[in-house]
């Protein structure tokens, strides 16, 4: 890394006034008015909005096993384009990160990228079978420092199980994050039961399912005083269950991801896979109690559940394809949409819920900090007056399965730094 | 008239009517000494089955021979249908081989839908029945059936259901029946009730234009149609309902109950029917019980559907109504 000098010119950091912030090396030097911008390149911001670089953590990068739909590389430089300078990486790959092997190879071809950090995180149970405990221990002592554990993809259904991970992460300061899914009342689950599916003939996927393992969940979290995550939170259900849980005083954490924010099941009806997604899109009033609890700080965080699929696996009938949708790429602009235009959150509260947040709840060393003197200088320059259509073959990922073709969202990236190297720069890949 | 027949809601009262007018000038084809009009000579219909069904495979290839088309059979169960691809592969094999339609039954739900929007493949697609979804030539078989019987052969000419009482009973959370009739019965202005243990009720049935009742007996003597839904054993593994014989006794019909329907009204059964139990030998053998006349409206109904979907924009088809018997 060249030890080079960067100035960002007139940005407004966090959205709040407008400053100078002068990059040496890997960290901010300086953050005021009217900066030297002697020895060093300039970026006139122009307003643009300067955030803390993002932190996602929920990002499926597929490798090793499914390097067809996506790789470390190819994941990470989508992620340096949604503005983001680390991602947790789920395990549910193939063999499943529920060694310390796994976790350190997907670690390494992070660190290899350089396009963003790559933190691993671990599988709780062996398999991702939910019966026995993965290393969890071996997987946080690895060179990979593995915080966050997870079964995503599958629920850790088992009372038992559940409860002994809850407890066992303690003792290193580790978190489980769960896929809420009681798997008998999903069995042959395609969409969100409701009014569509009645209408539709696709099997069910009742809210309650989700409801009752959060409601289970927060309660054990609570009798063994452990902390625990709930990832990719979908209905209003959820919601009330994780604000009384914090009522309490009871450890959870919650995120919802940008899908879950905009869109509802009525595009099911066109039977177009690309809309296929776990947890299912839900109602629009599951849509609007999901951006009130984001704003209110019930949902602490926004994770991508970034899920790269190859072409064939959504070019098919419903109920054949898979489940997923790619994120990290249009995040930023789905989040400025639903929640920045709505007037529920300003881009101080973007830069909390997409990276000061999810960095605190996954321990990431270096992310989510300020945006001051001293601190490392990972950071995202968005140009929030931006308009565009997606087109999916403007994505870096190798996957194309976003469920916004053709769609006007707001803002754009227009760069990137990670620790004071640019990954973007003017919208594209550095 | 439409392009592709997906599903019975999307039909119009007048789209439906015109159909049974259709099919009842069809119907008379069947009386004749030669059971064959020259509408679809030179087309090729393939009807594409990937899941098993005889009958209404057998029901749309009468229909096609006797608008003379030319047919092929595709049935894909099994091996190559569990990735999804070969349902794209297979209509784009279909397209390049210059079918003229195609007539298709999947145990996938949107199947059809997928098929007529995707841009795989121009032809018309008719669906012949998809999951749990739409089976459309069907619901317009049995109102076909119904207004025969209800409203009179000649006498319903360009008549729709307005006002009559049609009760669908069984497992309406597993069927396409019930949906597409449901529809396509408040389309022509029926007034629907489903019976079934509300296991068996799909979570959200609010929204549906009909009623839902969980007690049979009550609705019986307010009902000029009956039509027993097919009810599989095996759900009852599943914890849907406890036995076959509690659910015989409380939603199945048997002579008892059959007495307790006004004089007038019948009994419907899409087929096969389960003897025993959803509805008892009795009944099922009973003059008031059309699942024969079913079967052959079926045909008369499909001859009707691919005539309109196809033979309406081709100048030198044989208009049914300009036949010697129909004059
Ligand atoms: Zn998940």
């Amino acid at each position: 890394m060249t030890m080079s000098k960067t100035l960002i010119r007139g940005a407004k950091v966090l959205g709040g006034d407008v400053q100078d912030v002068l990059i040496d090396g890997g960290t901010i030097a300086e953050v005021g008015t009217g900066l030297s911008a002697e020895g060093a390149t300039v970026i006139e911001a122009d307003g643009q909005i300067l955030l803390p670089g993002l932190v996602d953590l929920h990002t499926h990068l597929r490798e090793p096993g499914r390097e067809d739909s996506e790789t470390v590389l190819t994941g990470t430089r989508a992620a340096a384009s949604g503005g983001y300078t680390a991602v947790f990486a789920m395990a549910n790959t193939h063999p499943v990160a529920d060694t310390a092997g796994v976790v350190e190879q997907v670690y390494r071809l992070g660190k290899e990228s350089g396009y963003c950090d790559v933190q691993p995180i671990g599988a709780v149970t062996v398999g991702l079978e939910g019966k026995k405990l993965a290393e969890l221990g071996a997987m946080h002592d690895s060179a990979a420092g593995v915080t966050v554990f997870s079964d995503d993809g599958k629920c850790v259904d088992d009372a038992v199980i559940m409860r002994r991970a809850l407890e066992y992460v303690k003792a290193f300061g580790g978190v489980v994050a769960q896929h809420a899914q009681e798997p008998r009342l999903t069995e042959g689950a395609q969409m969100n039961e409701g009014v569509v599916s009645a209408e539709l003939g696709l099997g069910g996927w009742p809210a309650v399912a989700e409801e009752s393992i959060i409601a289970r969940d927060v309660l054990l979290a609570e009798h063994v005083g452990s902390r625990v995550h709930i990832c990719h939170l979908s209905t209003a259900g959820s919601v009330e269950i994780v604000r009384w849980a914090k009522s309490r005083g009871i450890d959870v954490t919650a995120e919802v991801t940008p899908h879950h924010l905009l869109l509802t099941d009525e595009l099911v009806r066109s039977y177009n896979p690309v809309y296929k997604v776990n947890p299912p899109l839900r109602t629009e009033k599951d849509v609007l109690a999901l951006r009130e609890a984001l704003a209110d700080g019930t949902i602490d965080i926004v994770a991508t559940d970034h899920a790269p699929h190859p072409h064939e696996d959504k070019d098919c009938e419903w109920a054949a394809a898979a489940m997923g949708m790619v994120g990290l790429e249009t995040a930023l602009s789905v989040v400025q949409r639903t929640m920045v235009e709505t007037g529920l959150l300003d881009w101080a509260g973007v830069a909390d819920r997409m990276s000061f947040a999810p960095a605190r709840i996954g321990r990431a060393q270096g992310h989510g900090r300020p945006v001051s003197a001293g601190e490392p200088a990972n950071l995202t320059l968005v140009d929030p007056a931006y308009r565009g259509v997606v087109d999916p073959a403007d994505f870096a990922s190798r996957s194309r399965n976003t469920p916004y073709e053709g769609r006007e969202l707001p803002g754009r990236v227009t760069h990137t730094f990670l620790r004071g190297r640019a990954t973007v720069v003017d919208g594209k890949l550095a | 008239m439409m392009r592709h027949l997906i599903s019975a809601a999307d039909l119009t009262r007048d789209d439906a009517v015109q159909i049974l007018d259709t099919a009842e000038e069809m119907a008379r084809v069947a009386d004749r000494p030669i059971k064959k009009l020259p509408t679809l000579r030179g087309r090729t219909i393939c009807n594409l089955f990937f899941e098993d069904s005889t009958r209404t495979r057998i029901s749309f290839e009468a229909a096609e021979k006797r608008l003379s088309a030319d047919v092929i059979n595709f049935a894909a169960k099994g091996s190559s249908v569990s990735k999804g691809e070969s349902l794209k592969d297979t209509a784009q094999t279909l397209e390049a081989m210059g079918v003229d339609a195609v007539v298709i039954r999947h145990s996938a739900s949107g199947a059809p839908y997928r098929l007529a929007t995707s841009g795989w493949i121009d032809a018309p697609v008719i669906n012949a029945g998809d999951g749990t979804h739409q089976h459309p030539t069907q619901a317009l078989l049995d109102a076909f059936t119904m207004r025969r019987r209800l409203v009179g052969r000649d006498a319903g000419l360009g008549q729709d259901l307005a006002g009559k009482r049609i009760t669908l009973v069984g497992d309406v959370l597993h069927s396409r029946v019930a949906r597409s009739n449901v529809d396509l019965l408040h389309t022509l202005g029926a007034e629907v009730t489903l019976v079934a243990p509300p296991t068996l009720v799909p979570v959200g049935v609010e929204t549906w234009p009909c009623d839902v009742s969980y007690d049979l007996d009550g609705v019986l003597p307010k009902s000029d149609a009956v039509m027993m839904l097919r009810v599989q054993r095996e759900r009852m593994n599943a914890a849907f309902f406890p036995t076959e014989r509690e659910y015989s006794r409380r939603y199945g019909l048997d002579g008892e109950r059959m007495a307790k329907m006004p004089e007038h009204a019948i009994v419907m059964h899409p087929g096969p029917m389960v003897r025993g139990m959803e509805i008892t030998a009795e009944v099922a053998d009973s003059d008031r019980c059309t699942v024969v006349e079913q079967v052959a409206n079926g045909v008369s109904i499909r001859m009707a559907v691919l005539y309109l979907l196809l033979g309406g924009n081709d100048s030198d088809s044989a208009t049914p109504a300009r036949t010697e018997e129909s004059k």
